[in-house]
């Protein structure tokens, strides 16, 4: 295994290890543009998120090197070893889709953030597809990868940015503390994006194979938890200040969504004519550093949980599937994109949406895995851990059930409305004489509009 | 497709018929017993109701895709046995070594041979199935029928390893021995594809490998890996079982795995190593990594200024050990001191009786134990070398870089 992710046996890794990869990692262009959007479109608010999304992201990712370290599996192999073929599968089939919606979202970042410089995406995105490619393949990526972590600096631009914009700091502080639930389709998506994004699930995968390639042992493990737990406050202190700076320099002057990344570069506003090029900046190298690891993690995750060779360090025929599936992710993930008009940051976000959607599955299966005493000896979870991680499955299926919910609702209520002008009044009298079940929408509805004013955002409109 | 064949994903959940064809249950597992017969299946676990019973092989009539029929009931309840290997629970989705491909490889399905004989039918494994062609049986089994899926699967290429080829994985020493897992099939690979294999393996599979093969398997095997792997193997084996791996080991590389080792654990290695061998190991263990001292390997031949190629040839006959790799005969005077440098090759095309002296390589090219690596790597590329001997600061011969040696320096950059 050792030589199968050979960019992982770097000298700089005793440094810097898997945890720190891991969350800079974590801050892609879907990071980037998901935080961006929250800010712009509800400004303060979602803040209170980013507490309890802190402390799953520490669980999930103690639990993923734990495990690591304690087995010296990956993931998917341990999966594939104590549940069977038939459920890998599956989870393989839910994960590559993910993936791609993923590897999508990383190229749209590399467009979009070089569009801001007119560089047309039908000569970005083919060019850095190839790039990655051999990056990765003739091995020369490890060479590389410490400039993207090094490049993973500018996101300091963004506490510049919060500082100098002068926000509303006692709100900001406010509702980092003060939950708010809004049962509206976009506050909802909202929610299951930024928990996907913070929480991905290819993340997991590909965290617990850093951490059995490094070799560390339960013996060491100490020493990566620190990292590990280092690294999750990390990616939500940079998280914190991409809300705040857009809520600032954004949403005050009304909410917006975010359409392309023009839009979310006004956030570095305070940098004047550098805000664009700052912005590319770091929207490229996050996504062309993810565009590197993604495409390389699920492939090599798939054939380990269902015992394909892999590994760069093989040959083409030796490892037939492995190649296939990295190769159709970067060709297709990039091919997508130079569809005329493709909504490049609408993926983004939507692919994030997707991520926080599966990532309660994936949950379920490693708390299952982690409280087996024949695999984990001593390091089961404790009853913290696993009320957390609980919890967390519940509320992310409960979201996602709340969102298919409410559109299914709103397909319904379009569908009624498309009958000509209808009044709100007209259209519950209506309903109360046919059925009950656009009432308790209606009633939903209210109690939004409820908290909302009882929140003073008034603004917010639907 | 023949009827002699039988997929573990078509034998699990097949019916099982008593004398009177009444129907007893479905095949839940199978298992085999390594200590009385390396394939043949000994055991099926058959689930009816609400306990398992056993079925023996020799209690079968006949086995095919339409079920098992039973020519005896005097079946026992199932209980668990360290002796058994049950193949749905032990063996399938787990990992095990291929010896043929030197690869470590996941179980997808099992197929087996039925061999019909007058007494009766009985399985036993042929090969063990890794590829896409078994994953799609996996897939669809329970969904189509069985006879339905091998006329389907036929359109994707096989991939199956012979059953003789395999060696189980299996982290506990005691159930080694009750399986009867031997190590033959990774002793007779070369040590580089085995260190390839058990650095794939999970911590706990690695130390069970190290502490049940040959000694001498091991130390080579141990001297093909990565550095820090080497120290978390040693690491986890018992002292005394590292320190006998260590001697095997030639003093150069020993020194080399110690110094990546905590100090405490280095020092209580050596403490259980035999006297010899650990004064050679602690002399080398002085000199710093990245300098000649630290590069060197003390095996060498050295032999008086004034030997013929005779008393040559009578010296490699002494160090049979180190024909291998050796491809330079040094020449010392009576204080050891390094006089000349002969490579092998020209000793083939010179009569018995001419002195070694006249075949000597010109320059004599020779380091210091201080010397540092970028110079050494420098030496070898310029005067194209195939070994660099090291002299102690009063000039004694104190071991030689070999080529090798360079390349792993050169490939660590």
């Amino acid at each position: 295994m050792l030589k199968r992710f050979r960019y992982q046996i770097l000298l700089f890794l005793s440094v810097i290890g898997p945890g720190l990869i891991t969350a800079n990692v974590d801050n892609d262009s879907g990071g980037i543009l998901t935080y961006s959007q929250a800010g712009a479109k509800y400004g303060y608010l979602p803040l209170w998120t980013l507490i309890p999304i802190t402390l799953l992201l520490i669980v999930t990712q103690e639990m993923c090197s734990r495990m690591g370290a304690v087995t010296g599996k990956g993931l998917s192999d341990l999966i594939r070893e104590e549940f069977g073929l038939r459920t890998t599968f599956f989870l393989m089939i839910a994960l590559v889709l993910t993936n791609f919606t993923n590897v999508i979202a990383e190229f749209a970042g590399i467009a979009s953030s070089l569009e801001l410089f007119h560089i047309s995406r039908y000569i970005s995105v083919p060019v850095c597809a190839v790039a990655v490619w051999f990056l990765v393949v003739r091995g020369n990526y490890r060479s590389v990868e410490k400039i993207f972590l090094v490049a993973c600096a500018i996101y300091v631009t963004y506490f510049i940015s919060a500082v100098l914009l002068k926000p509303d700091w006692k709100e900001a502080a406010i509702d980092s503390v003060k939950p708010i639930v809004m049962f509206d389709t976009g506050y909802i998506t909202m929610l299951i994006a930024m928990v996907g994004t913070s929480i991905a699930p290819w993340m997991q995968f590909y965290l617990q194979s850093a951490i059995v390639e490094k070799g560390i042992t339960a013996k060491e493990y100490v020493a990566s938890r620190i990292e590990v737990v280092v690294g999750c406050i990390l990616t939500d202190v940079v998280a914190f200040f991409i809300i705040v700076s857009c809520a600032t320099a954004i949403w005050a002057h009304g909410p917006k969504d975010i359409n392309d990344a023009a839009d979310a570069a006004v956030a570095l506003k305070p940098f004047g004519q550098y805000a664009y090029l700052l912005f590319s900046a770091g929207l490229f190298n996050a996504s062309f550093f993810a565009a590197c690891i993604l495409p390389l993690s699920t492939a090599f995750t798939v054939c380990e949980g269902l015992g394909f060779e892999s590994g760069v360090d093989k040959r083409f025929h030796e490892a037939p599937e492995f190649y296939w599936l990295y190769t159709l992710l970067i060709v297709l993930g990039g091919g997508v994109i130079l569809w005329p008009n493709f909504p490049l940051v609408k993926m983004i976000l939507a692919s994030q949406v997707i991520n926080g959607v599966l990532l309660p599955f994936i949950l379920i299966y490693m708390v299952l895995l982690i409280n087996r005493k024949s695999l984990m000896k001593e390091w089961t979870n404790s009853a913290a851990y696993n009320a957390v991680a609980w919890i967390s499955v519940a509320v992310m299926i409960g979201l996602t059930l709340a969102l298919a919910s409410i559109t299914v609702k709103q397909m319904m209520q379009e569908s009624a409305s498309a009958a000509p002008a209808l009044a709100p009044v007209a259209q519950m009298q209506r309903h109360d004489a046919g059925g009950h079940a656009l009432k308790t929408d209606a009633r939903e509805s209210r109690l939004a509009h409820l908290i909302r004013q009882a929140v003073g955002i008034g603004k917010l409109a639907n | 497709m023949a009827d002699d064949i039988l997929f573990l994903t078509e034998l699990v959940g097949l019916r099982v018929y008593d004398l009177k064809g009444r129907r007893l249950g479905l095949v839940k597992d199978a298992a085999i017993v390594p200590l009385i017969h390396p394939s043949r299946v000994d055991r099926f676990l058959v689930g009816g109701g609400w306990a398992w019973l056993t079925v023996r092989y020799d209690q079968i009539r006949s086995i095919s895709l339409d079920g098992i029929y039973l020519k005896d009931e005097q079946l026992t309840p199932y209980h668990s046995d360290e002796y058994m290997l049950r193949l749905v629970r032990d063996l399938l989705d787990q990992q095990i070594i291929d010896g043929q491909g030197r690869k470590v490889v996941r179980v997808t399905d099992v197929t087996f041979a039925i061999q019909h004989d007058p007494d009766g039918d009985a399985l036993s494994i042929v090969d063990i199935d890794i590829g896409l062609r078994s994953v799609f049986r996996r897939l669809m089994q329970g969904v189509l029928p069985p006879r339905w899926i091998r006329r389907m699967q036929t359109i994707i290429a096989p991939h199956s390893i012979a059953w003789e080829q395999c060696s189980i994985i299996e982290a506990d020493p005691q159930r080694r021995l009750r399986l009867n897992i031997n190590n033959r099939i990774l002793e007779e690979m070369h040590p580089a594809d085995l260190a390839d294999i058990v650095e794939e393996l999970s911590p706990d599979d690695r130390e069970a490998i190290f502490e049940t093969i040959d000694h001498e398997v091991a130390a080579e095997t141990l001297s093909e890996m990565e550095p820090d792997v080497q120290a978390s193997i040693l690491e986890s084996l018992e002292t005394e079982k590292a320190a006998d791996i260590v001697e095997e080991m030639s003093p150069h590389e020993a020194a080399d795995v110690l110094a990546e080792l905590e100090e405490q654990t280095s020092e209580d290695i050596l403490e259980e190593m035999e006297k010899q061998p650990k004064a050679e190991v602690e002399e080398l263990l002085e000199y710093k990594e990245n300098s000649a001292g630290g590069l060197m390997s003390t095996e060498f031949v050295a032999l008086p200024e004034d030997a013929t190629i005779a008393s040559a040839m009578e010296a490699l006959n002494a160090h049979e050990e180190l024909l291998e790799s050796l491809n330079t005969l040094f020449l010392v005077d009576p204080n050891d001191h390094l006089k000349a440098a002969v490579p092998l090759a020209r000793l083939f095309t010179a009569a018995g009786a001419t002195r070694l002296q006249e075949l000597a390589s010109e320059p004599l090219i020779q380091v210091d134990t201080e010397e540092q690596e970028d110079r050494i790597t420098e030496l070898f590329d310029k005067y194209n070398l195939l070994t660099l001997p090291v002299v102690d600061p009063e000039g004694k011969l104190a071991g030689v870089i070999t080529a090798d040696e360079v390349i792993s320096l050169l490939r660590e950059k």
